[in-house]
């Protein structure tokens, strides 16, 4: 089945030269992956090793979600454990064990790295072996670093991921595994379009629970659900496991081609693939349209925050007719994200890192008629009369694969339609 | 180590942003690894600031640890001032860069930029965020405020506001005002809106006025030490502290006391009978120790309330909450562990408490109203109205706020007088005009033993300590829902302290009779 939205590009952006640039950036640390990460693994407990700041940044960024007793805390490094490292090390056996008490129900400990953490060297690799051993068999810990030295927000659920590949038990049968964290109900979506198509089996990382059901070996073939996952892909195939690479599940075009590589793989005839697609993916396009009436003919200009911004750079200009001025990501793997920039047609800036304040001078100059953005950036764009969409939330909504594509462009479409209310007869 | 969860304060640089945010003029140039920046969005999106935080972050990366940090924060310092081009810049470390131990004050100093460059030496790991604010207004002023000849009318400067604090905004309007119904103008407000060369005016004024001493007592310590400007020592939050503030401010002047009561409400609001149920609500209060102190003084002389327990999350105020609880025959609570005081508050059972965003999510997992008095605060507690907590407007502005979370006294009363009534049960849903009734099983309401607040009652029945009979469960029903909880409650301390393990209709209304007030 041919993608018959719109053609590809004659060239795309696979070649196209990335503007590389240092400076301060504007994001989150990988820590705040933890706030999706320990909603989706039901008994995990996220242990940040850090200090007052790392736990500021926690309260701040999960918002009221806090105040609802969520499986993750800090233990805030104090002046004491700064002074000798031995300590440390016991002061966190400690603290484990208190909290392990407390929380029964926890089979997995993530000890997370930080910045301070990383810095003074404190060995949280040797503290997860020892403290595997001493709670054996009931919990399981590791460790992993969400820290802003070494990762940008989405990076810290690649971290996590990636932690976790090495310590699962090898599996020899063939498989799919589909990896990267979704909403419970975007991954029923998933596995549903998947089990239809007669493909299986399936299995997810990461898994709700880690009850050793999951595994990995020479058979495993897996695909990747989010674009940022490039330490867990490398951990995988590691393990011997297959990548099939695909453009990200964005929209009906970027569904049916994730969905079409995977259904290559497992060999699935046009017929089955037709059938199984087509309702689902006409009532995705059908609710894209609706939202794009808002958008097409707008530019869009995107600051670095996830990773997910090439892919969603694609959807917005070839499915709802959106130009792209600049698109920033922290990071680029070319090779993970190839099939998307293979759609992206030539033009855009595509930048990889940061230097904000230059950035900004780039966006004040191109005057997008949309910014996707981060939250300390975002009000201080609308007050100089840039519309902004802020770029979190496209990290905690459910906006993969056909069901979600409306809201996806919705997501888009309305900070541009509250402009046009509250300003009649402005540039629209 | 500690674990932690919830913070009240967060680390000593965030005050430092918080001086620098509320500024204009200043660049503040922060040695902070990527993710730091997160803090910029406290100001953008919780207190809605139009611009970003004048903050630069020098954001090193694991490949730069090592000499290559120290030539990032020249650079970064060098770009700050030439794009931003500020009349004096501000230079420190995050918790992480503390650990680096590069040096931003020497470097900065060593660049010989043509601004005054303040270093801030701020302990992450002991230190936290309103220490942070306090120590970089003492620091800017030290290093800009130089003796000036004084004006020639009688001024003040305000001295303690900052970005993101508890209606710092609107204090500072009211207090103008207020001071200005007295003839005292105002030199400069700082640092809320002053910028450094306002700062180096400061010495002009003939008295401070420390609005917020959590924020600017070192300040005024040192303008009252080095340029002889006495400060107040009273906060005008509530009416009899508002008097209490103008007297100390005509002793300083001896300027006559004013005070236009024109717009004071708040005096005959608590006297009118409609607030006789207020008599002896029991209140529990906590936040910082400038709010607390002044909203046990309204509660207990103002409101009627009777203050069950108080204490206060900020160390630097223990010294005088102490003291205030003591003088209201209490044990002070100093802590910055929640689970403390939601231990505490469990354990005191108050009609209301007066907190901060972590006290109202207290109350409501325990079922117990709650009113806001303090920071840390969340985006709704920075109004786009006018309501100032200090002087005349705080007064009333303080009275409402405090009293609606509560059952108005005649609605209570009826509640009371139709808990019978057909159509006024717990189970007969929000309202009789379209909205649909809580669904109910067959004969009637089903019992709904969850109607306690969670973790009070079971834990009780986990201990075995008391059994509630059948009959007094039913009679217990037909109290309204809003007060039941407390009811179960009182009824089952009553029980415990006499002793009982079981509770009757007789346990019930003999505990109803003990607490009767």
């Amino acid at each position: 089945m041919s993608l018959d939205t719109c053609p590809p590009p004659a060239t795309g952006c696979r070649d196209a030269p990335l503007l590389k640039q240092r400076g301060q950036h504007e994001v989150f640390c990988g820590l705040t992956g933890i706030i999706w990460l320990h909603r989706k693994m039901q008994d995990a407990f996220f242990l940040v090793v850090g200090s007052r700041t790392c736990a500021h940044l926690l309260q701040s960024a999960a918002g009221v979600m806090i105040f609802a007793e969520p499986r993750f805390g800090t233990a805030i490094l104090e002046e004491t454990d700064l002074a000798g490292l031995k300590d440390a090390q016991d002061e966190l056996e400690r603290e484990v064990a208190r909290l392990l008490a407390r929380r029964p129900d926890i089979r997995q400990l993530f000890l997370v790295g930080s910045c301070p953490s990383e810095v003074i060297k404190l060995d949280l690799a040797r503290a997860a072996e020892r403290l595997t051993l001493k709670h054996t068999p009931h919990v399981r810990v590791l460790n992993y670093s969400g820290s802003g030295i070494e990762t940008t927000f989405t990076q810290g659920e690649d971290a996590c991921l990636a932690s976790m590949v090495p310590t699962l038990p090898d599996r020899t049968t063939r498989q799919l595994m589909l990896v990267g964290a979704l909403p419970d109900v975007v991954e029923d979506q998933a596995l549903d379009l998947l089990a239809q198509m007669g493909i299986g089996p399936i299995s997810v990382l990461p898994a709700k629970r880690s009850d050793g059901s999951l595994g990995v070996g020479a058979n495993t073939v897996f695909a990747l659900t989010q674009p940022f996952l490039g330490d867990t892909l490398t951990a995988l195939e590691r393990r011997g496991a297959r990548h099939i690479p695909a453009a990200f599940p964005f929209g009906a075009e970027g569904t049916t081609a994730w969905l079409r590589a995977v259904a290559d793989e497992f060999g699935v005839d046009d017929a089955t693939f037709a059938r199984v697609t087509a309702a689902p993916r006409a009532r995705a396009t059908r609710a894209v349209a609706q939202a794009a009436e808002t958008l097409a003919g707008k530019s869009v200009f995107f600051f670095p925050d996830s990773q997910l911004e090439i892919p969603l750079a694609r959807f917005l200009t070839r499915e709802c007719g959106m130009t792209a001025l600049e698109v920033g990501t922290p990071f680029l793997h070319k090779s993970i994200l190839g099939p998307d920039l293979d759609l992206l047609a030539e033009g855009p800036v595509l930048a990889e890192g940061q230097d904000v304040d230059r950035q900004l001078d780039r966006c004040r100059a191109a005057r997008p008629d949309l910014t996707v953005c981060g939250l300390g950036l975002a009000n201080p764009l609308e007050a100089e009369g840039l519309a902004t969409k802020w770029a979190i939330e496209l990290v905690f909504t459910p906006v993969h694969f056909y069901e979600q594509a409306g809201d996806l462009a919705g997501l888009f479409s309305r900070p541009l339609r509250r402009r046009a209310l509250l300003h009649p007869g402005a540039r629209a | 180590m500690k674990l932690t969860l919830w913070t009240y304060e967060g680390p000593p640089h965030v005050g430092a942003m918080r001086v620098a945010t509320a500024m204009k003029g200043l660049h503040y140039v922060l040695h902070a690894p990527q993710g730091d920046t997160y803090a910029d969005l406290l100001f953008t999106m919780i207190e809605r600031r139009n611009h970003r935080p004048p903050v630069t972050y020098t954001t090193f990366q694991a490949r730069d640890l090592g000499a290559d940090t120290a030539n990032l924060f020249k650079t970064a310092c060098q770009n700050a001032y030439d794009r931003f081009k500020p009349e004096a810049m501000i230079v420190g470390a995050s918790c992480t860069a503390e650990l680096i131990q590069d040096d931003p004050g020497g470097m900065a100093e060593a660049m010989g930029l043509p601004v005054p460059v303040i270093a801030l030496e701020l302990p992450s790991y002991q230190r936290k965020e309103n220490f942070g604010a306090d120590e970089t207004f003492f620091q800017i002023t030290r290093a800009l405020a130089r003796p000036v000849e004084r004006t020639a009318r009688i001024t003040c400067n305000l001295i303690g506001a900052t970005g993101l604090g508890f209606r710092h905004r609107d204090d500072v309007t009211e207090l103008t005002g207020l001071l200005s119904d007295m003839g005292v103008s105002v030199n400069v407000t700082a640092p809320y809106g002053a910028t450094p060369s306002d700062i180096k005016r400061l010495g002009a004024a003939h008295f401070n006025v420390l609005m917020y001493p959590e924020t600017g007592e070192a300040a005024c310590r040192w303008m009252e030490r080095e340029l002889g400007l006495p400060y107040t020592r009273t906060v005008p939050i509530g009416v009899g502290a508002t008097r209490d503030f103008l007297a100390e401010v005509s002793t300083i002047t001896g300027l006559p006391e004013q005070l236009d009561e024109a717009r004071l409400r708040q005096p005959w609001y608590a006297a009118s009978v409609d607030s006789t149920y207020l008599t002896a609500k029991r209140v529990f209060i906590f936040g910082d120790g400038t709010h607390v102190a002044a909203a046990a003084r309204i509660a207990r002389d103002e409101m009627g309330f009777e203050v069950v327990g108080l204490g206060c999350y900020n160390r630097e105020m223990a010294r005088p909450i102490r003291a205030l609880a003591k003088s209201y025959g209490l044990e002070p609570l100093i802590t910055d562990d929640y689970l403390e005081v939601e231990a505490a508050i469990a354990a005191l059972a108050p009609e209301m408490i007066l907190g901060t965003q972590m006290e109202r999510m207290i109350g409501k997992r325990l079922g117990i109203p709650c009113a806001v008095i303090s920071a840390p605060v969340h985006v709704q507690d920075f109004p786009a109205r006018y309501s100032p907590q200090m002087g005349i407007e705080g007064a009333n502005v303080i009275f409402d706020t405090w009293v609606h979370p509560l059952v108005m006294g005649l609605e209570e009363h009826l509640l009371h007088m139709f808990r019978d009534d057909f159509e006024f049960h717990d189970a007969a849903g929000a309202s009789h005009h379209g909205a649909a009734p809580v669904a109910v099983g067959a004969g009637g309401p089903a019992p709904q033993p969850a109607a306690s607040p969670r973790g009070i009652s079971t834990k009780k029945n986990e201990l075995g300590l008391v059994i509630w009979l059948a009959d007094a469960e039913r009679e217990l029903k037909k109290i309204p829902f809003f007060v039941r909880g407390k009811a179960r409650r009182n009824t089952e301390i009553f029980a415990a302290e006499k002793g009982l393990c079981e509770i009757g209709i007789d346990t019930l209304y003999e505990a109803k009779a003990h607490y009767a007030r």
